[in-house]
C-alpha cells in the first residue's frame, strides 16, 4: 500500500467517523436525560470524534510526507482543512460548554464541506513558485482555523435561531431560516449531482467560440454533468448527448463560466428536490420540524457560544488573514497589500466581525440579532472561499 | 462645572451615572444610561461620566459627540465593507489583464463587460480604493477610532482606579448576577472568599465588604488594538510620501551590469544567469497526475544569479565598482542590502543578443557568402564594412517588430522580433540597394537587387525583471499590527470579572459582572460556593426580560 492510498483511507475513516459521531449525538440528545449530567452516547459521540480527528491529521500528515509540501495548496486541499478547523473546533468548544446539540450540527456542516472539497481535483500537486515559502502553512492553516472556529459561531446561531424563530406563522424571518437550511441543501445536491456523474463517467465535448486578447479561437470545451447551459455558440462534438436547453448568458466571464453556470443549474435543481420532498415527508418547515427538538437547550447559552467563538475567532482571523498574509505578500510580491479581490473580501470579513463585536456592546443586539449576524459572517467567508476563488479570479484563484 | 458629591463622600464629575467610588446611583444622571429603577445598572465604562453623554453645546461638542457614538463608528465600518466590496465586481485598473487588448480603462470596462462596466468606470470605481472618498472613509474611520477611545478610556480608568469594596446596596442589588443569603455565617464568607482566591481572584476587603477581582487588564484590551490600528492608519498615510517609499523597476540582461534605479547611482547589478525551471512530469512521480491532466508547463522556480557591487569611487569618469554581494534572487526570496530590496517580478525569455548575417550574389544559387558580420542587437553599429569595399548600412532598426496598418514600427525597446531597413553600397553598384530582413522576412524592395542578405546565426539571452523596494514605514506597519494583537487578545481572550460580597445584617448579599463571558463567572462562583450554605447567584436579566414581554 502506498503512502498515498493510505492518505485517503485516513480521510475516508474520518467522513466516516464523523458520519457515525453525528448519529450518536442525535441519539443523546434524544435521549431522555437521567441524572448524570453527561449521557453515555455523548461521551461516545466526542469521543468517535476526536478518533475521527486524528483519523483526518493522519490523512494530513502523510500527504504532507507525499507531496513534500503542506497540502493546502488547492481547493481539495483547503477545504478539507476548513472542514478539520470546523471540527478542532467543535471538540475544543465543546469541552468548554459540554453541548451535545453543536457536534449535532457543526459535524454535519464539516462534512458537507469536506465531501464538496472532493468534487475538485485531487491529485497532489506541485507548487508554483509564488506558493513555495513557509508562510504558505503559517498563512492558510491560521485562516483556516479561525475560519473553522467562526463556522462555530454560524453553527450555534444557526441552531439558535432554528430554537428561538417563531414557527406558528410565516413570516421573513422563517423564509430566510428557511433559504439557509436550502443552501445546504444545495451544496448536498451539488456533491450528490458530481458523484453520480462522475460515476457515470459522463462527458460532453463542446466545440466552443471564443474571443481570446481579441482573436476569435476555437477551444474544447468539456462536460461532466449534462449540459443544461451550454457554451454560446457552441457546438456539440459527443454524440448522444444533452446539447445545451438554454445557453450560457454571454456577460458571463472566464473561461470555464459555461461548466461552471451548468453546474450550479444542476446543484439548485437538485438540492430543490431534495428540500421538497423533506418537505413533503415533515409537512412542515425544516426549521419547524426540528424546532421542539431544542427545546432543552438553553437560549443564553447558544448566544454565549456565538459570540465567545467569534471572540477566539476574531484575533485569530485577523493574525492569519491579514497580518501573516501582509507579511508573506510583502516577500513575495513586493507589496503587502494589494488590493487583490481575496484580500477585499478578507478586509470585508474583517469588517464585518469588527461591526459585530462593537455591536455587542449595544443593547439590544444580543441573541436573535447577533446569531442572524454570525449566520452572514460566515457566508461572506464561503463567498470568499468558494465564489472569489470560481469567479472573481485573482492571484487565490486555485481550483 | 457642576461636581456631584455623593453620600459616601466622593466627588463625582459632571455626567457621571454610578458613582466613581461607591457604585451607588446618581439620581439625576439615570436617564444618560437608560437606567430603569427598577431594571438592572447599565455596566458600560462602570456608569462614569463621558464627555460625549454631558456635554451639548458648542459645536466641537457636536462633532464630538458624533464620532463617540458606537454606532456611527459601525456604520463608518459598514460603509467601508459595502464600499471595499464594490471594488471587486471587475477588476481595478492595475489588474487589467496585460495580455488584454486594450489596458485603457476607458475602453476596456465597456469593452469587456458593457454597459455595467462602462457606468463602473465611470463612477471611478476601478480605481476605488485610492478614490478621495474612499480614502476619506478610511480617515473618518480613524478620527471615530480616536475619539471614541478617549471619550471612554479616561472615565473607564478613572472609575476602575477609585472603585472601592464597600458599594451601595442600590448597586449590588442592581447586578445582572446577583443572591440574598438570610443569616450567612462568617465561616461560609470566608470559604466563599477563598474558593475566589483560589480562581485567582484579587481580594480587596473594607468593613467586611469584599470586591473580588480578576482580569481587569483585559478592559484595556480595545483601547489597545485601537492604538495600533491608529499606528497602522498614520503608516499608510506616510507610505504615501514619496521620501518614506521607493518603487522602481529595472530589466537587466543576462550578462548585464546596469545602475540600480532609485539607488542615486551608488549601486549596480549583474545579471549572470536567469533560471526558468519547471516541473518534470516524467521523472517526478508525486506530480504526474496532477501535470499530466494540467497539459501545460508549470514553473517550480523563477531565479536571477546576481552580483550587487557598490560604487566606490571614481576614474577618469567612470564608476570604480566594487561587488559586495553574490546571491539568488527567488520568487519568496528578495535580496536585501543597505535597505533596499530586490524582487524576482518578471522575465523575458529568449530576447536575441546579437545576429550574424552574410552576404551573397543574388544570382549565386550556392549562396556562397561575400562576407559575415554580427549585428549587436542592444547597440548596433550605424555602418559595418566588409570585404571588397562593401558597406553595409543600417538605415532602420525595430528591436520589436510588428506590421500596424501597413506601418512597420517596434511594439517596444526589446530585442524580442528584430527587423531591419538595410543599405548596401558596394563599388560595383551606382546606388545602394535596400532590403529589409527579419525573423522569417527578407524582402529585396525593388525585386532587382544585386545583394541579398541572410541570417547565418543569432544568440539569445534571458532578461530578469526586478522590483527595487525600500519602505521605511514597513517597521511601523509592524508595529501597529503587534500593538493591535496584543490589544485584541488581551480584549477578547481574558475578561473582567467582579464579585462584591456585601454583607448586611446578618445576611449576606452577592453580585457578580463581567465584561463577557457570563458562562465562565458563574462557573468561577459555583465552584467558590461548593460546600457553602451561600445562594448561588441567578440571572436577573431572564426575570428582566420577562417584564419587558
Amino acid at each position: 500500500m502506498t503512502l498515498v492510498t493510505l492518505s485517503a483511507i485516513f480521510l475516508y475513516s474520518a467522513f466516516g467517523l464523523y458520519s457515525i459521531a453525528t448519529i450518536m449525538f442525535g441519539l443523546s440528545f434524544k435521549d431522555k436525560e437521567t441524572n448524570k449530567k453527561k449521557s453515555l452516547t455523548g461521551t461516545i459521540a466526542i469521543w468517535l470524534t476526536i478518533i475521527g480527528l486524528a483519523s483526518q491529521i493522519g490523512y494530513f500528515v502523510t500527504r504532507w510526507i507525499v507531496s513534500g509540501h503542506a497540502p493546502i495548496s488547492n481547493m481539495f486541499e483547503f477545504m478539507t482543512f476548513l472542514g478539520m478547523s470546523i471540527v478542532l473546533a467543535f471538540i475544543v468548544i465543546y469541552f468548554i460548554y459540554r453541548l451535545n446539540v453543536l457536534g449535532l450540527f457543526a459535524l454535519p456542516i464539516a462534512l458537507i464541506i469536506i465531501a464538496y472539497a472532493s468534487m475538485f481535483p485531487r491529485e497532489i500537486s506541485p507548487l508554483v513558485p509564488s506558493l513555495q515559502s513557509p508562510w504558505l502553512p503559517i498563512h492558510v492553516s491560521t485562516v483556516s482555523l479561525s475560519q473553522g472556529i467562526l463556522g462555530i459561531s454560524f453553527v450555534a446561531g444557526l441552531i439558535y435561531l432554528i430554537r428561538q424563530i417563531d414557527q406558528s406563522v410565516r413570516s421573513k424571518k422563517t423564509f430566510w431560516l428557511e433559504t439557509i437550511l436550502f443552501t445546504l441543501f444545495v451544496f448536498v445536491g451539488f456533491i450528490v449531482m458530481t458523484t453520480t456523474f462522475k460515476i457515470m463517467d459522463y462527458q460532453a465535448v463542446f466545440e466552443v467560440d471564443v474571443m481570446e486578447l481579441g482573436q476569435e479561437r476555437t477551444v474544447m470545451m468539456e462536460y461532466n454533468l449534462p449540459a443544461i447551459a451550454g457554451p454560446a455558440d457552441g457546438t456539440l462534438l459527443t454524440e448522444g448527448k444533452l446539447d445545451g436547453i438554454i445557453s450560457t448568458p454571454s456577460w458571463m466571464q472566464g473561461k470555464d463560466a459555461p461548466t461552471k453556470f451548468n453546474t450550479l443549474i444542476w446543484s439548485i435543481i437538485a438540492g430543490s428536490i431534495f428540500y421538497i420532498l423533506t418537505r413533503l415527508i415533515l409537512r412542515k418547515r425544516i426549521g419547524a420540524a426540528i424546532q421542539p427538538h431544542l427545546m432543552k437547550t438553553k437560549p443564553d447559552l447558544l448566544d454565549e457560544i456565538t459570540y465567545r467563538a467569534i471572540a477566539i475567532g476574531f484575533p485569530l482571523f485577523t493574525l492569519g488573514g491579514l497580518i501573516f498574509a501582509a507579511i508573506w505578500a510583502q516577500i513575495a510580491w513586493d507589496r503587502f497589500w494589494g488590493w487583490d479581490p481575496k484580500e477585499v473580501w478578507a478586509l470585508v470579513t474583517w469588517f464585518f466581525y469588527a461591526a459585530i463585536l462593537h455591536l455587542r456592546l449595544s443593547r439590544g443586539w444580543h441573541g436573535e440579532k447577533s446569531a442572524w449576524l454570525a449566520v452572514i459572517g460566515f457566508a461572506i467567508i464561503m463567498f470568499n472561499l468558494i465564489v472569489v476563488n470560481l469567479v472573481l479570479a485573482g492571484l487565490h484563484s486555485y481550483a | 462645572m457642576n461636581k456631584i458629591k455623593c453620600e459616601c463622600g466622593h466627588v463625582n464629575p459632571e455626567g457621571t451615572v454610578l458613582c466613581e467610588s461607591c457604585g451607588k446611583p446618581i439620581e439625576e444622571n439615570q436617564h444618560l444610561d437608560k437606567n430603569n429603577k427598577k431594571k438592572l445598572l447599565n455596566m458600560r465604562y462602570d456608569g462614569s461620566a463621558r464627555r460625549s453623554q454631558t456635554y451639548n453645546q458648542s459645536i466641537i461638542d457636536k462633532t464630538w459627540n458624533f464620532f463617540s457614538s458606537v454606532k456611527v463608528g459601525v456604520w463608518l465600518i459598514v460603509i467601508a465593507l459595502i464600499a471595499s466590496a464594490l471594488g471587486t465586481i471587475y477588476p481595478q485598473e492595475m489588474y487589467i489583464p496585460v495580455n488584454a487588448v486594450t489596458r485603457d480603462p476607458a475602453i476596456y470596462y465597456e469593452a469587456q463587460f458593457g454597459l455595467p462596466g462602462k457606468i463602473y468606470y465611470q463612477l471611478g470605481f476601478h480605481n476605488l480604493y485610492s478614490s478621495w472618498w474612499y480614502m476619506l472613509l478610511i480617515a473618518l474611520i480613524g478620527v471615530s477610532l480616536v475619539i471614541c477611545s478617549i471619550d471612554r478610556v479616561v472615565p473607564l480608568h478613572r472609575a476602575l482606579k477609585l472603585q472601592k469594596p464597600k458599594r451601595h446596596e442600590t448597586f449590588v442589588n442592581r447586578q445582572r448576577y446577583f443572591s440574598e443569603t438570610k443569616d450567612a455565617s462568617k465561616e461560609d464568607i470566608n470559604k466563599f472568599v477563598n474558593g475566589l482566591k483560589k480562581a485567582r481572584y484579587r481580594i480587596h476587603t473594607e468593613d467586611g465588604h469584599v470586591l473580588a477581582e480578576k482580569g481587569r487588564f483585559s478592559r484595556w484590551g480595545p483601547y489597545v488594538n485601537h492604538i495600533g490600528l491608529i499606528i497602522i492608519l498614520l503608516a499608510a498615510m506616510l507610505r504615501m510620501t514619496s521620501f518614506m517609499f521607493l518603487d522602481e523597476y529595472v530589466w537587466v540582461r543576462e550578462g548585464q551590469q546596469v545602475v540600480i534605479p532609485g539607488t542615486d547611482n551608488q549601486y549596480f547589478i549583474e545579471n549572470k544567469n536567469f533560471i526558468l525551471e519547471t516541473y518534470d512530469p516524467e521523472n517526478d512521480e508525486r506530480f504526474r497526475d496532477a501535470l499530466e491532466k494540467q497539459n501545460e508547463m508549470v514553473p517550480s522556480n523563477f531565479q536571477t544569479d546576481v552580483i550587487i557591487s557598490k560604487v566606490t569611487g571614481e576614474e577618469s569618469g567612470e564608476p570604480t565598482l566594487e561587488p559586495f554581494i553574490e546571491d539568488e534572487i527567488r520568487m519568496n526570496h528578495p535580496l536585501k542590502f543597505d535597505g533596499f530590496t530586490l524582487y524576482q517580478q518578471g522575465y523575458q525569455l529568449n530576447e536575441f543578443s546579437n545576429m550574424s548575417f552574410k552576404l551573397y550574389r543574388t544570382d549565386d544559387e550556392a549562396e556562397t557568402a561575400i562576407d559575415t558580420f554580427t549585428i549587436d542587437l542592444t547597440s548596433p553599429e550605424r555602418t559595418y564594412e566588409l570585404e571588397d569595399g562593401i558597406e553595409i548600412e543600417v538605415a532602420q532598426y525595430f528591436p520589436d517588430y510588428v506590421l500596424d496598418d501597413g506601418e512597420p514600427r517596434s511594439e517596444t525597446n526589446f530585442p524580442r522580433n528584430p527587423a531591419f531597413v538595410i543599405r548596401v553600397n558596394a563599388p560595383d553598384l551606382e546606388t545602394s540597394e535596400v532590403s529589409f530582413i527579419g525573423i522569417g522576412k527578407n524582402i529585396d524592395a525593388t525585386g532587382e537587387n544585386q545583394y541579398k542578405l541572410g541570417i547565418v546565426d543569432f544568440e539569445t539571452h534571458n532578461v530578469s525583471g526586478l522590483t527595487v523596494r525600500k519602505d521605511y514605514t514597513l517597521p511601523l506597519f509592524g508595529i501597529g499590527a503587534a500593538i493591535f494583537m496584543i490589544g485584541v487578545i488581551q480584549g477578547m481572550y481574558w475578561q473582567h470579572r467582579r464579585v462584591w460580597i456585601h454583607p448586611k445584617n446578618n445576611d449576606v448579599l452577592i453580585a457578580a459582572h463581567t465584561n463577557k463571558n457570563w458562562f465562565g463567572i458563574k462557573r468561577d462562583i459555583e465552584t467558590a460556593l461548593k460546600d457553602t450554605d451561600l445562594k448561588m447567584v441567578i440571572d436577573q436579566q431572564d426575570e428582566d426580560e420577562d417584564e419587558e414581554i
